[in-house]
């Protein structure tokens, strides 16, 4: 089972977003930059699979070099090597023709990715490389197993899920409760210096450009309404806020 | 330029986030001078497609072939290619979600188009074709011009409002041919629930944290919901220790949600979770800690044990009706 699993590299959930140079400019000073949280439960299943099947896992970022810190963590949880294309990830088209034109050099049975990526939550590049490939592609999977040429899967639909079964090879994007996150042992972060991180080059330009940004306005103060009284909530709700 | 919008049809219905979609879709084709068409996929009788045509709709191409009864991702994608090839569409619209997200992305693949998702606002065509997203996870708005022949948008829940006319659509039905690919994922079984609204349709939550104390102590939430009309969601650990199934779980990680009401109970409002809420029109929080975060994110807040809290607004409700 070789299984390539695509991870973007994010501000922490906990970043405080501000921009810069006219606000044309993401501020990266002081922000911690983490593996996308749903890309980290591809790479925790991913890694459960190999060591149930055997294998190899390969993990691939489209990204500048400050993403390597990601790819090394994501050495030291388990992959075996990994591959960085060089470049800004600035559009969803752009970074699935990188993850494209690594997958056709290589033959992958599974091609793990998150559902999204919590900058800009787009939830596309799996299409798009599934359509690029020519293989199916699903997204949410919450629950895989492989049997042989198999893969039993369940996805979340609105409101449910449901129950898929498909052949290899395939994209998948994923979310919990695939796996549980997996942290670094001492030894894995050891070994991680070793294993193969190759960079490089991409292909192609991107089709969308971010021109400026902008921050939401402030939220108004919060009015409280003493618990004794909770029930003067409802009538604030139809007649001020207007929302029953 | 024409626009298409694909529709999604739920229990026979057009989706409402659908229908807001069919509308901005209306919209960018006035801007830009060309038909507004809409594809919906499965079944659904022409008398509902034809109300799409309120929204602005001129022609709605049905696609209810027997390998499109089930929600196949490349089914419903080769299908959308086709159907926009035929029409010439320079934009597809759809609301977000996360089938659509699935489909768009393939046509997306197909046509090299560029994509933007969490569309907020209509488009800007003084400088090309810009439009404004809504990225981090709700905390910044991004203005995004799209370079490529054909654009695909996704439309944010709330992002515009529709006004209705008393027009019809003509509707018409479609098929294509869908690719080998399509075959190889087969749905064994679905498991969903129904006659509720789904979380990112809903415009009316009560959603409740791990101050709720168990899966048995849900009934107080569960009474208040349902005297609203409201659907119910939860934290992320609610749904990590299985008190609650997997899809209410909204947040950086779960459902990102837009209702007008939000109603949070027991939920300390830690940043993640707020991340999936923060586009709500109004927030309200019930939590016996003052010093709770949530409560900065809030427009109402009742310091109060929801146990006590709960009964109270659940008579109140009822008292309106
Ligand atoms: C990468 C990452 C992603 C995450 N994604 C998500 C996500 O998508 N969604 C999400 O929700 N979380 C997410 N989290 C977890 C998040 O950080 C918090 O741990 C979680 O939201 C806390 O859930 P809670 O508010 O239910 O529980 P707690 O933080 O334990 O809060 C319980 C609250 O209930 C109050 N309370 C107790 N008893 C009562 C009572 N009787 N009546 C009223 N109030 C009471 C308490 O005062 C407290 O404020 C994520 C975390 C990480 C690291
Ligand atoms: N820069 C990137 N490098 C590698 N994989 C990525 C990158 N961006 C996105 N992905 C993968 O594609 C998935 C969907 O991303 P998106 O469509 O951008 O929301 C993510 O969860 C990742 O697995």
């Amino acid at each position: 089972m070789n299984i390539l699993v695509c991870i973007s590299s994010v501000p922490d959930t906990t970043a405080k977003i501000t921009f810069k140079d006219d606000n044309t400019t993401f501020n990266k000073d002081g922000v911690t930059h983490i593996i996308g949280p749903y890309d980290d439960y591809a790479l925790a299943r991913a890694i459960e699979l190999k060591e149930e099947l055997g294998g190899t896992v390969t993990v691939l970022n489209v990204g500048t070099a400050e993403t390597e810190p990601q790819i090394r963590k994501a050495l030291a949880i388990g992959a075996d090597e990994a591959i960085r294309v060089d470049a800004e990830p600035t559009d969803s088209f752009f970074v699935a023709e990188q993850i494209a034109a690594v997958a056709k050099e290589n033959s992958y049975d599974l091609i793990m990715m998150g559902r999204e990526t919590t900058d800009y939550n787009s939830g596309v590049v799996h299409g798009i490389v599934g359509q690029l490939l020519g293989m199916p592609s699903l997204s949410p999977v919450m629950e895989l197993n492989i049997d042989g040429n198999t893969a039993k899967i369940s996805r979340e639909i609105e409101g449910g899920k449901e129950k898929l079964e498909a052949t290899l090879p395939l994209i998948l994007g994923c979310q919990e409760p695939i796996a549980e996150w997996k942290i670094a042992s001492m030894r894995g972060i050891m070994t991680a210096r070793k294993k193969p991180l190759n960079v490089r080059p991409a292909v192609g330009e991107g089709l969308t450009s971010v021109s400026s940004y902008s921050l939401p306005p402030e939220k108004g103060d919060c009015k409280m309404i003493p618990a004794e009284e909770a029930e003067k909530l409802i009538d604030l709700l139809q007649n001020e806020a207007k929302v029953l | 330029m024409s626009v298409l919008i694909f529709a999604e049809l739920e229990e026979g219905k057009i989706k409402k986030t659908s229908l807001e979609a069919i509308y901005y879709g209306s919209k960018v084709a006035e801007m830009t001078g060309g038909e507004t068409v809409v594809l919906a996929i499965g079944e659904a009788d022409s008398a509902e497609l034809e109300t799409a045509g309120a929204y602005g709709a001129v022609k709605v191409m049905h696609a209810g072939g027997q390998e499109l009864k089930e929600a196949n991702i490349v089914a419903y994608a080769d299908t959308l290619t086709s159907a926009a090839t035929q029409i010439g569409a320079k934009v597809i619209v759809t609301a977000k979600s996360s089938l659509a997200d699935a489909v768009t992305a393939r046509t997306a693949g197909a046509l090299k188009a560029g994509v933007a998702g969490n569309v907020t606002e209509l488009p800007d065509l003084s400088n090309g074709f810009e439009v404004i997203r809504s990225v981090f996870t709700g905390k910044a708005f991004a203005k995004t011009s799209i370079n490529s022949e054909v654009k695909v948008l996704a439309i944010k829940k709330n992002a515009i409002t529709p006004e209705i006319s008393g027009n019809k659509a003509a509707v018409e039905d479609f098929m294509a041919p869908v690719s080998e690919e399509a075959g190889k994922a087969k749905v064994i079984k679905t498991l969903k629930e129904t006659g509720t609204v789904s979380l990112p349709e809903a415009d009316l939550v009560v959603s409740g944290g791990r101050g709720m104390k168990g899966p048995e102590h849900w009934q107080p939430l569960l009474d208040l919901a349902e005297a609203l009309g409201a659907t119910t969601a939860c934290s992320k650990p609610v749904s990590d220790m299985d008190w609650r199934p997997h899809h209410e779980h909204v947040g950086q990680t779960g459902v990102k949600i837009a209702p007008n009401l939000y109603i949070a109970c027991g939920i300390s409002g830690a940043i993640q979770h707020l991340a999936g809420v923060n586009s709500s029109k109004v927030i309200v929080v019930i939590n016996t800690d003052p010093e709770a975060p949530f409560f900065k994110a809030a427009d109402y807040g009742i310091v109060g044990d929801a146990f006590e809290v709960l009964p109270k607004l659940t008579a109140a409700v009822k008292a309106l009706k």
